[in-house]
């Protein structure tokens, strides 16, 4: 950030300097002025310099244009003449009509209150139930709020395995998903609107042909079910009907994990992992922190083993060797990028180096092996103690080799177990999808039930050609969520009622099982999979949740049922019903098919990290949420090293306009088939491999998430369903504007993210404050006197993996809108908080750091001082109380806010139309309209109601009683809220830690939220790529 | 021709400069301070039509029935409380059970159709008020909503702008009451209210008015 005829002026590095920045940096500002080259050297000596883009690294004129401008797209407006002149004219317009439009009285409202108050139900009061978001292979346990009956915000089961009180992303958008316009809302008959007795009428016409043939050509086609009431009822089906089939397929499921994790009789044995008993971990192109089953309880437990203070002896250390870039490997201490077609090959050298054989570890580089023998060498004096883990996109022979690595290790039985699987009839997906592609273009079905939104005709490996073969089946029923790709040809479609509002049962990765029970009446005449399945049993149609309290409470007597079905309904959890580890053990692994590295380029693909398959394409809070490495919205990408990028003269360049990034777009080839992708250059990912992710370029998913980014599957064919190789690519000569977040609201290449190893913490536990702080009595202004409470908050880096689920979390609670891509390349998106990704290192091999920030609540508010109405104003408690009908948008507190963490309604954002959003809001928090400025409020709607029932029972409010909506769903309790003024709370106690900072300190703005510095425990014996700036400036050139 | 202006048109157009200085003086006062203030602004004291012309007067005042008879979570919750259908017919169903008044009640419980009543006090959407608290620290019904014991018709009596919140969460002694008394709607202040005020506020824990008139107390 430092440009040749530049000078430093301490924490405003390079620019110019203002009279309020010489107000709020008055201590430094009497350091000696620093030259360019004497910052060089510091940076030299220290090793460590900070970045976020390579646009950063190098300096560039336009990314420093950009960073000048706070909302750099519209400022160019003010400087034209022209424009600026009808802007007033606008403006003075809009003041007198203003004017005009305040002189009514408030508008009549009603009250309508119930004919019959409903037991439990105060208004004004939130209830909570507690549910569970069925998921691939698990469940995520959930307590969803209920304002007067309408489920508003999705908290985790503190008493849920997978959960333990936190949730991910997807949990949390499920809200959105819940209310989406775009769902289908009614039973269609080849395109007609048709009623469920309709449907009925004609099932049962085809139902008493089953019974003579058996079920002859009647096919079902589900996602794996691990709903036990449900796969009970399929098998029964099954057994009434021996002729029938039932096929399972999910685009995101792999078959590998199935075909080599089977014990001597060949049933399907599931692995679990205790990452809290683990110190060293070796994630082998694993993404076990964004696991869609387990990632927030597998996060959890590995952030709670490595917590750490200054009387820790040791930490533990995670390895992560991979293929492509994700949030595991992006909270690696050690890491190391390998293209797919040599990755067996470093498998089998750390197999070797464990005394495992059967791997070959032919073509790896030096530096491969010496990593793959220092982590041998490492994991071999921790026995019983570490954990090897494959990801599942992984062959069988990598996957096979793993568990022989982990028996080798001791660590079978301490911590990694294996369990029978949860699911009912555990499959291969792709061989149950080809057999019934195969048989439908042979004419062999005759009736295809297509449950539960599975959507082959988007997600069926390409060479299987769905969408043709279905045009051979006479009849095709369609049940899910939405009209998608594969309703449109189906002949029946039926609209699938969301988990929020069905009766269910769903086991978790250890096989708990949680009744799933609905919040709110089906909003648009949905049916469960229960409910369709019934029409084919002999039984008479039944309600879902007769069907699942009849199942559960069948062995219970008289009384029992009842106490048995409301305890399980509380608890959300039912009392004993995991599934006990097994002593079986996987066979032996198969032999390798892999024939090492081929001439082209790798392809790697995998589900997104934001909207999964595409199960969530129309979810605008999972949209617009950045990825958690490349910080990318609204699209997929090619994601490539920039040496890859290079050699293939391709360019990814910041336009001055926000987040507008204009890149290259390039041709994939992949066994005759092709796809075009705009490029995203990634630093950390291997060379000569591309990394497609799945889930975009939908055509019928709804109005958000038609037509964004490319589909990834034209070129995914059932030969090569993860990993592709001899791919050939070239520049196509047309360029793609992406949205990226990654540089926005930036601060400068200031100090910000602190980190340091844990040899050195140990000699040094106070590194995050080497330099001096000023003085804190230092101010123009009156110091506040906070005699009650006093709201602070800390953000533990070395905790945070960059999950981003403390934003959509913070977007349901707090109303907060969805932009647009055309907003977010303009910078305009809305999140309260952000989760900054800073990198250190060279690009090819660098570290990568996490930092959420959220309104830092400053004691000295530079933004209060320059509000000229009072909108924004100090609170008793320490707040920055931000008063949105107060607001007149002048936005002088956002440009004056050195933590650029307020957010501006430049247009109406919000949807004040849609009736179904209306229901999904928060009631406890202002729905903002144009022209207001906003921003993180420590969720003070939450500070209020607790405050308010302490105050009822006269007392203070207890520590822990109050979370933040950040706070709760965050599953690696990085974030802690509470009451600094008493010396007991975790916060406190939590800031009187050594590695507590405060970001910008030499600004003196006192924040209240602080951050704890990040260790990280890289293992000394393995080199590292050295990074000059030299180096940096050549890679972005 | 004679001057078209006299002498004395002097003195007019002086006068004139004064005259005008009060019309703006007067329209200042109108629009800043006189019409935000004025019952056609705030509601007050306007009868607004209901579905049933309910009367408090009859229903407190005649028949002594307790306000949290109605109003049922008023100590529990930021709403006080709609009744329900039902609540009516507890007693409407013995009581002037065929009277034409009350058909829309009968009409309601029979149908299953709620009964939509006209909101009398309206806070903007962006002023988050909580009942609850209020009750629990000693501030009486009758103190914000007037003596409804006495209203046939239910107007508002307060204005209920910030200016008039503001004065209690600035020196709340000198308006609370002991909590046995608030929900007594002939409750006098004794003539020590503000000696009494102080020791309540210290006994009910009742904040400072600097937490008391953060903006986020009620904004947010």
């Amino acid at each position: 950030m430092i440009s040749e005829n530049q000078t430093y002026t301490g924490a405003t590095s390079g620019l110019e300097v203002s009279m309020s920045d010489l107000m709020l940096t008055l201590p430094v500002i009497q350091e000696p002025k620093l030259s360019t080259e004497v910052i060089r050297k510091k940076l030299d000596t220290s090793g460590k310099e900070y970045w976020r883009s390579l646009d950063e690294l190098a300096d560039s004129t336009e990314f420093d244009t950009f960073v000048r401008k706070e909302y750099p797209s519209q400022t160019s407006v003010l400087v034209d003449p022209v424009s600026r002149r009808s802007f007033l004219k606008l403006m003075g317009a809009s003041v007198g009509l203003a004017g005009l439009a305040a002189c009514t009285v408030q508008p009549k409202e009603e009250i309508i209150p119930y004919i019959k108050a409903p037991e439990e139900m105060i208004p004004g009061k939130a209830l909570y139930f507690a549910t569970a978001m069925p998921r691939s292979g698990g469940a995520v346990g959930l307590l969803v709020r209920s304002n007067e009956g309408r489920p508003t915000k999705i908290e985790g089961n503190t008493d849920h395995p997978a959960s333990l009180g936190a949730t991910d992303v997807y949990a949390q958008a499920a809200i959105l998903g819940l209310y989406d316009p775009d769902r289908s809302q009614a039973v269609y008959h080849l395109g007609e609107i048709r009623s469920w007795s309709d449907f009925l009428t004609t099932i049962m016409g085809r139902a008493s042909g089953f019974a003579s043939n058996k079920g002859a050509g009647l096919r079902f086609l589900s996602e794996s079910i691990n709903s036990p009431s449900l796969g009970a009822m399929m098998q029964g089906i099954l057994a009434d009907m021996p002729q029938a089939k039932w096929h399972q397929y999910e685009p995101a499921r792999s078959n590998n994990t199935f075909n080599s994790t089977k014990d001597a009789t060949g049933a399907a044995l599931s692995t679990r992992y205790q990452f809290d008993k683990a110190d060293r971990v070796l994630a082998l192109d694993s993404d076990f922190m964004s696991d869609f089953a387990s990632g927030t309880r597998y996060a959890r437990d590995w952030a709670h083993r490595r917590k750490v203070s200054t009387d820790s002896t040791e930490m533990s250390r995670l390895y992560v060797a991979e293929t492509t870039i994700t949030m595991t490997g992006a909270n690696a201490d050690n890491r190391i990028a390998i293209r797919p077609s040599q990755f067996e090959a470093f498998v089998g050298a750390v197999a070797a180096g464990l005394g495992v054989a059967g791997g070959s570890t032919q073509g790896l580089t030096q530096t491969q092996s010496d990593f793959a023998q220092a982590v041998a060498k490492d994991l071999r004096a921790m026995p019983g103690r570490s954990i090897v883990i494959a990801g599942e996109w992984q062959s069988a022979h990598v996957q096979g080799l793993v568990h022989q690595m982990n028996a080798a290790l001791g660590n079978v039985g301490q911590t990694v177990f294996y369990a029978a699987s949860v699911d009912t009839n555990p499959t291969d997906h792709l061989a149950s999808i080809t057999d019934l592609a195969l048989d439908m273009a042979k004419g062999e079905v005759d009736t295809l039930v297509i449950l539960g939104g599975v959507n082959p005709v988007y997600s069926a490996p390409v060479d299987l050609d769905f969408a043709e073969a279905m045009k051979k089946v006479p009849f095709i029923v369609h049940h899910g969520m939405y009209l998608d790709e594969t309703a449109a040809l189906s002949h029946w479609h039926l609209p699938e009622s969301h988990f929020l509002e069905s009766w269910g049962d769903v086991r978790a990765h250890d096989g708990t099982v949680s009744i799933v029970q609905p919040l709110i009446a089906p909003l648009y005449q949905g049916k469960t999979m229960h409910e369709v399945l019934t029409t084919f049993t002999k039984k008479s149609t039944a309600e879902a949740h007769d069907i699942i309290k009849g199942y559960w409470t069948n062995d219970a007597k008289g009384g029992e049922v009842e106490r048995m079905w409301r305890e399980s309904l509380h608890n959300g959890t039912l009392a004993n019903s995991g599934v006990a580890v097994s002593t079986a053990t996987p066979m032996t692994a198969a032999t390798s098919a892999s024939t090492g590295a081929a001439e082209g380029y790798d392809i790697v693909f995998r589900p997104d990290p934001t909207i999964y398959d595409g199960q969530f394409a129309n979810s605008g809070w999972l949209q617009e949420l950045p990825k958690p490495i490349s910080k990318l919205t609204w699209d997929n990408a090619a994601y490539m090293s920039a040496k890859t990028a290079k050699s293939l003269g391709l360019e990814m360049c910041l336009n001055a306009k926000g987040g507008d990034y204009e890149t290259d777009v390039v041709y994939i080839e992949v066994d005759g088939r092709h796809v075009e992708a705009p490029v995203w250059i990634a630093p950390g990912h291997p060379d000569d491999t591309v990394t497609l992710h799945l889930g975009y370029g939908r055509k019928k998913a709804g109005r958000v998430g038609n037509d964004l980014g490319f589909n990834a599957g034209r070129i995914r064919s059932s030969k090569a369903m993860w990993f592709a190789s001899g791919a050939k690519i070239r520049k196509t000569g047309k360029t793609y504007s992406l949205a990226g977040t990654q540089i926005h609201f930036t601060m400068e290449g200031r100090n910000v993210v602190r980190e340091s190893s844990f040899e050195e913490y140990k000699k040094n536990p106070n590194f995050v404050n080497e330099e001096p702080s000023p003085n804190k009595d230092m101010s123009l202004f009156p110091k506040y006197e906070y005699n009650g409470y006093a709201w602070g908050m800390t953000i533990d880096l070395n905790s945070c993996i960059g999950c981003n689920a403390c934003m959509i979390a913070c977007v349901a609670e707090n109303n907060i809108p969805v932009v647009g891509k055309e907003q977010v390349l303009k910078s305009r998106e809305m999140h309260w908080i952000r989760v900054d990704r800073y990198y250190t290192g060279a690009a090819e091999d660098p570290d990568t750091y996490f930092q959420p920030v959220p309104c830092m609540q400053c004691e000295d508010a530079p933004c209060e001082l320059v509000c000229p109405v009072d909108a924004t104003s100090h609170s008793a408690e320490g707040l920055n109380d931000m008063v949105y009908n107060r607001c007149v948008g002048t936005r002088y507190c956002g440009n004056n806010c050195p933590y650029k963490v307020r957010r501006f309604n430049f247009l109406l954002f919000q949807d004040w139309t849609t009736p179904q959003y209306k229901l999904m809001r928060n009631p406890e928090v202002t729905v903002r309209s144009r022209g207001v400025m906003e921003k993180c409020t420590y969720c003070v709607q939450r500070i209020q109601n607790a405050k308010i029932d302490s105050e009822k029972e006269n007392r203070l409010v207890r520590d822990g009683e109050i979370v933040t909506a950040c706070e709760a769903a965050c599953p690696t309790d990085s974030i802690v809220f509470g009451n600094i003024n008493d010396p007991l709370s975790r916060v406190a106690k939590l800031k009187s830690d050594t590695r507590n900072y405060s970001l910008l300190d030499d600004l003196n703005t006192r924040p209240r939220t602080t951050y704890l510095g990040a260790v990280r425990n890289p293992n000394p014996e393995i080199k590292r790529v050295k990074a000059t700036r030299e180096s940096l400036l050549e890679e972005s050139a | 021709m004679g001057q078209i202006f006299k002498r004395s048109a002097n003195a007019l157009a002086r006068g004139s400069i004064i005259f005008t200085g009060v019309i703006a003086a007067v329209a200042v006062y109108a629009v800043f301070l006189g019409i935000p203030r004025s019952s056609y602004w705030n509601q007050t004291e306007i009868v607004k039509t209901q579905p049933v012309q309910f009367s408090h007067k009859h229903h407190v005042g005649d028949d002594g029935i307790d306000c949290r008879y109605c109003h049922t979570s008023v100590e529990s919750s930021n709403s006080a409380g709609m009744p329900p259908t039902k609540t009516c017919m507890n007693c409407h169903s013995q009581l002037w059970a065929t009277t034409t008044y009350l058909e829309p009640v009968r009409q309601s419980w029979k149908t299953g159709v709620p009964i939509k009543w006209t909101r009398i006090h309206d806070l903007p959407d962006y002023v988050y008020f909580n009942h609850s608290i209020h009750v629990n620290k000693g501030v009486g019904c009758e103190t914000c909503h007037g003596r409804v014991d006495q209203m046939p018709l239910l107007v508002q009596k307060q204005s209920l702008q910030m200016e008039w919140c503001i004065k209690c969460h600035r020196a709340p002694e000198q308006f609370i009451r002991p909590r046995s008394q608030v929900f007594n709607m002939a409750y006098e202040a004794p003539a020590n209210q503000e000696e009494l005020g102080l020791k309540l506020k210290k006994e009910y824990h009742i904040l400072g008015s600097d937490v008391l008139t953060s903006c986020s107390t009620c904004h947010r």
